[in-house]
């Protein structure tokens, strides 16, 4: 098994590939598209601008890569992000897996923004309800709920805090810094196929 | 919804995680990899590093413990101490940080906020107010890891946080001098003034002694967190002992590890 952390230009691979050593998985960082092509698993991180990730992603020719990937692939965050059709962040035409749009949360005296801390996941198939936990949110961008959803938060109101599409899985939490739930999600991804 | 942080604090002089009294006479109390790892591992819900002599004398934070660190906890990290740039701000954050915390080079160079937050988003930008209460008013205060070189920069706060949340800053702390290390409870009236225009998460530092004082800033304030460090270094109280008090008062707090 081996799984490839792309270098999305951002920051914080570290973290990322951390959480896959102790699961002792073999893993390269790398924005090269032959190593990409040939991971078992793809790992797109969360930390960065929807704007720099994309101008990172398209300076490499990664975008095209991305999309045509077969194995299954997580983004994180920022990383999950990008794979929908735009982003409000920096009006960021993004890769388009997922049909919606990215959106600014609305700022208010109930709702800071940033989403700063831990909150509930809730998994909406009954196999994954062991999944269930508090997972750490970092985000002032967000994607509504809808037909590729898996797992609800709610922050002001119900937003999609895991999404699927085929092989592409996105989380807007953090798994690598959500201590012992963070690994089990980890490990739930690494056993797909 | 989202829950209250608990954010065990190590200030770090020389290699040692110290502690001192009101920003003054600081004491070692530990090893810095060894508190991380306990406190990751009893259900912290982040960890801050914060390198006191950095600003003062015009270094940046050790990068040999960050990554330290880093290598033993699964939950968020925030690093601070004389982060001056882009750059200085990106090799933090590739050794495993999430956030960095900035208070001096921000009130000497207010456009670092912008630029930190357009590079890394928001959401890595923190600010950390150092405020001491003279005549009823809260002025920031700089360099505030020596007591040699602190001082008033005459900025009241509530302007400041006015000022960091347009530059695009993602959370503040308001750590209260007057209560530092003091034990007897964070300041309650600082912080509810503070709310009254703050539209970022804020997190509470200065002054708990006893899980009575957790309990009361959550019921009585608007904070999202709450960061502490004497309590939890001298061992008097466990992650795990705050947060049962907290839980059985029906304050929203994650309990699973």
């Amino acid at each position: 098994m081996s799984v490839a952390i792309v270098d999305c230009g951002g920051a914080n691979l570290r973290s990322v590939a951390t959480s896959i050593e102790r699961l002792k998985i073999p893993y390269v960082i790398t924005d090269n598209s032959d190593e990409i092509i040939k991971a078992q698993y793809v790992i797109l991180p969360g930390v960065g601008s929807a704007q720099n990730v994309m101008k990172h992603l398209e300076s490499k020719n990664l975008n095209n890569v991305i999309t045509q990937l077969k194995q299954p692939v997580l983004g994180i965050c920022i990383g999950m992000q990008i794979l929908f059709n735009y982003s409000a962040e920096g009006n960021t035409k993004c890769l388009g897996i997922f049909e919606e749009n990215i959106d600014l949360f609305s700022k208010s005296n109930l709702l800071k923004v940033p989403q700063m801390g831990w909150n509930k996941v809730e998994f909406s198939d009954a196999k994954l309800k062991k999944l269930n936990d508090y997972y750490y949110f970092a985000n002032s961008y967000y994607a509504k709920t809808f037909n590729s959803t898996k797992a609800i938060s709610d922050y002001g109101s119900a937003f999609s805090s895991v999404v699927q599409k085929d092989n592409f899985l996105g989380c807007q939490f953090h798994p690598e810094k959500s201590a012992e739930a963070g690994v089990r999600f980890l490990k739930y991804f690494l056993t797909k196929s | 919804m989202i829950t209250k942080r608990i954010i065990p604090c190590l200030d770090v002089r020389d290699g040692h995680v110290v502690k001192g009294i009101q920003f003054k006479n600081h004491k070692i109390v530990g090893s810095i990899v060894d508190l991380a790892k306990k406190y990751s591992q009893e259900g912290a819900d982040e960890l801050v590093f914060y390198d006191i002599t950095a600003s003062t004398d015009g270094s940046t934070v050790s990068k040999e413990w960050v990554s330290k660190i880093s290598d033993v906890i699964n939950i968020p990290f925030c690093v601070a101490g004389g982060i001056k740039s882009v750059n200085d701000a990106r090799s933090i954050l590739n050794l495993g940080a999430d956030k960095v915390s900035i208070n001096t080079p921000a009130l000497e160079n207010p456009n670092l906020i912008r630029e930190l937050s357009l590079e890394f988003g928001s959401q890595c930008v923190v600010i950390g107010m150092d405020i001491k209460t003279l005549d009823g008013k809260s002025f920031l205060f700089a360099k505030t890891g020596n007591e040699l070189t602190a001082h008033s920069t005459e900025i009241l706060a509530l302007d400041w946080i006015r000022k960091v949340q347009k530059l695009g800053a993602g959370e503040v702390v308001i750590n209260s001098m007057n209560q530092d290390g003091m034990k007897n409870g964070y300041d309650i009236s600082l912080l509810n003034e503070l709310s009254k225009v703050c539209t970022l998460p804020m997190i509470a530092s200065g002054g708990a002694g006893s899980a009575d004082h957790f309990i009361n800033v959550f019921a009585n304030t608007n904070v999202d967190g709450a960061l502490a460090a004497s309590i939890f270094h001298n061992n008097e109280y466990s992650i795990q002992d705050i947060k049962t008090s907290l839980q059985s008062n029906k304050i929203n707090i994650r309990t699973s590890l």
